[in-house]
C-alpha cells in the first residue's frame, strides 16, 4: 500500500516528503500510460471530477483533463465566462451546487490566493488546486521536481536557482517548499522589486546578479515576466529586465554545460529566455508538459483512492 | 508452534517450472509466435525463469513482457489508500501472438480478469494461455490454468506462500499458512 491519506491536495506544505516521494515515484509508472497505442486504464472509472477554472489556462487545464481522462473518469469543464459565476453567483455557492450533483474531485484555479482551502473546507469532494492567486500551485511544483528527478536522478544537494518575479509567482512558492523539502538549494534571483521580503526564512539565498547563479547551478528555473503587472512600476523597464535577467546563449556559455534549463510556460520568448536556448538542448521545458500529465494522473488516483476527507 | 506446512522446496519449484515450459512448447509446437507475459511480482520472476529454460530446450530466446494489472483491479475504491503502481515493461507488439500469461498462484481468478483486460489494450493476441506454479482453488470467475505446477487443495482461510529467491533472498519454497501469520 501507498500509506496516502489525503483527500486534498492545496499547498506543498501540507505533504511530508515522503508524501512527494510516493507521488513522484508513483507518476514514474503512470508515465508509460500515455505511451501506449490504447491511452487508458480502467482505474478511476465511474468517478468524476469537474473543472472550475476562473482564470485563463490551457496547459493545465489541458493537462488534468488528459490525466483524468487516461484513467477513465469522468471530466467536464466550467469556464466562468459562461458560468453563474458572471451572474453574481459566489464562487463557494456554485460549488456547493456541484458537489450535490455527487462529482468526486474538484480542480479549482482562482485569481484569489485561498479559494481553494475554502471550497476544501466546505465541500465534500476532494479539492484540488490548479493555482490559487499568487499563493501556490502545487502540481507544477510536483511536475518541476518529477522532471529534475527524471533529467538528474535526483534531487538532494542539488543547487536549483529560480530567476524572474518571484514576487507574484506561485509556481516559485511552491517550488520553494517543495525542493527544499526535498533537499536541494534553493537561490531566488531577481530584480529586488519582484523578490518578497523575509523569504530568505523559508530556507532559501537570495541574490540579484545572474552571475551569482549561472556559474554553478544544476537547474535553471526560468519564470515568466507578467508583463500584465507593469503597470505598476516594478520595472523601470522590460528591456532592462531582460539585460540583467534574460538568459541567452552567450549568458548560458558561463554555465554548467549540462545545466537543466525549465519554464512553466507559457514563455515570453526573447525576455526571460531567448529563442535559441528556450528550445537549445538544454531546455526541458517540452518535457516539463509531458511529465504534467503523468504527475496530474498520479496526484487523482492517489487522492480518489482516499475515500473519506 | 506453527501450522505452516511446505508444499514445494526448490528442487520441485525447478522441475515444476522445467516441465511447464516443455508442456507451453509442446502444446504450441514449438516457440513460433510466442511470446510471455509475467504477472508483477512473482509471476515476472516466474517467467523469466521460464523464459530461460525455453531457450535451454530450443536456444533461442522468446520475448518477455511484465505486466501490473493494479490499474485493472476491481477492488480499487474498496481499499483504503491506493496500492503502489510499477511500470508495466511491454515492448513487442502483441497482436498475433500467442500470449503465455504467468502467475506464481491462481486463487479467485481476479488478478488474471485484470491481466486479462490489460493484454487486450496492448494489442490483439491471437491465443492467451495461462501458466502458474500453484492453483489453490476457489475459483470466482470461469477462468482455469492450461499449465499448472501443482494444485493444492485449500481452505480459504489459508494463505499460499511462495517465497522467491529474486524477491525475498531467500531459498525457494511454497508454504500453506493460516491466514494472518507472517
Amino acid at each position: 500500500m501507498s500509506g496516502w491519506n489525503k483527500g486534498d491536495l492545496l499547498d506543498l506544505k501540507d505533504l511530508t516528503r515522503k508524501d512527494i516521494e510516493t507521488i513522484l515515484e508513483t507518476a514514474k509508472s503512470f508515465k508509460e500510460v500515455s505511451t501506449r497505442d490504447v491511452k487508458k486504464v480502467p482505474a478511476l472509472r465511474g468517478k468524476t471530477v469537474v473543472m472550475l477554472f476562473s482564470e485563463p489556462s490551457t496547459r493545465t487545464r489541458v493537462s488534468f483533463e488528459l490525466a483524468a481522462k487516461r484513467l477513465s473518469a469522468d471530466t467536464l469543464n466550467v469556464s466562468v465566462s459562461a458560468s453563474s459565476l458572471s451572474k453574481g453567483e459566489s464562487i463557494l455557492d456554485m460549488a456547493k451546487n456541484i458537489e450535490a450533483m455527487h462529482v468526486d474531485m474538484i480542480v479549482v484555479r482562482h485569481k484569489s490566493s485561498g479559494v481553494p482551502k475554502v471550497l476544501a473546507d466546505a465541500l465534500t469532494p476532494g479539492i484540488i488546486n490548479a493555482g490559487d492567486g499568487c499563493r501556490a500551485h502545487p502540481t507544477q511544483a510536483l511536475l518541476d521536481m518529477f522532471t529534475i528527478k527524471e533529467k538528474i536522478g535526483k534531487i538532494e544537494g542539488l543547487k536549483v536557482a529560480i530567476i524572474g518575479d518571484i514576487l507574484h509567482s506561485r509556481v516559485a512558492r511552491s517550488n520553494i517548499c517543495g525542493l527544499t523539502k526535498m533537499g536541494a538549494k534553493v537561490t531566488l534571483c531577481g530584480p529586488s522589486t519582484l523578490i518578497p521580503a523575509g523569504v530568505e526564512d523559508q530556507g532559501v539565498k537570495v541574490t540579484h546578479n545572474l552571475d551569482d547563479v549561472l556559474k554553478d547551478s544544476d537547474v535553471l528555473m526560468c519564470l515568466r515576466l507578467q508583463k500584465e503587472r507593469q503597470q505598476e512600476k516594478y520595472l523601470p523597464s522590460v528591456r532592462e529586465y531582460v539585460k540583467h535577467f534574460g538568459l541567452n546563449k552567450e549568458k548560458l556559455k558561463m554555465a554548467k554545460k549540462d545545466v537543466v534549463i525549465m519554464h512553466p510556460g507559457p514563455v515570453n520568448r526573447g525576455i526571460e529566455l531567448s529563442a535559441e536556448v528556450a528550445d537549445g538542448e538544454n531546455s526541458v521545458i517540452l518535457e516539463q508538459v509531458t511529465n504534467g500529465v503523468a504527475v496530474r494522473m498520479a496526484v487523482l488516483y492517489l487522492l480518489l483512492g482516499k475515500k473519506e476527507k | 508452534m506453527t501450522n505452516d506446512s511446505k508444499i514445494m522446496d526448490k528442487e520441485t519449484i525447478r522441475r515444476s517450472l522445467m516441465r511447464i515450459a516443455h508442456e507451453i512448447l509442446e502444446k504450441n509446437k514449438g516457440k513460433e509466435s510466442l511470446c510471455l507475459v509475467g504477472i508483477r511480482t512473482g509471476g515476472a520472476i516466474l517467467a523469466k525463469r521460464i523464459q530461460k529454460y525455453i531457450k535451454q530446450i530450443e536456444g533461442d530466446e522468446v520475448p518477455l513482457g511484465i505486466l501490473d494489472i493494479t490499474l485493472y483491479r476491481d477492488d480499487l475504491t474498496l481499499v483504503g489508500a491506493q496500492p503502489i503502481i510499477r511500470e508495466t515493461l511491454i515492448d513487442f507488439d502483441l497482436t498475433g501472438k500467442k500470449i503465455v500469461l504467468i502467475d506464481d498462484v491462481l486463487f479467485t481468478g481476479r488478478t488474471i480478469r485484470a491481466a486479462l483486460d490489460a493484454l487486450i489494450d496492448f494489442g490483439r493476441p491471437s491465443q492467451i494461455q495461462l501458466a502458474v506454479l500453484i492453483d489453490r482453488g476457489h475459483r470466482e470467475l470461469p477462468i482455469r490454468a492450461d499449465f499448472a505446477g501443482k494444485n493444492i487443495p485449500t481452505s480459504i482461510d489459508q494463505d499460499v506462500q511462495v517465497v522467491l529467491k529474486e524477491i525475498d533472498d531467500k531459498e525457494d519454497q511454497v508454504v500453506l499458512k493460516k491466514r494472518g501469520q507472517k
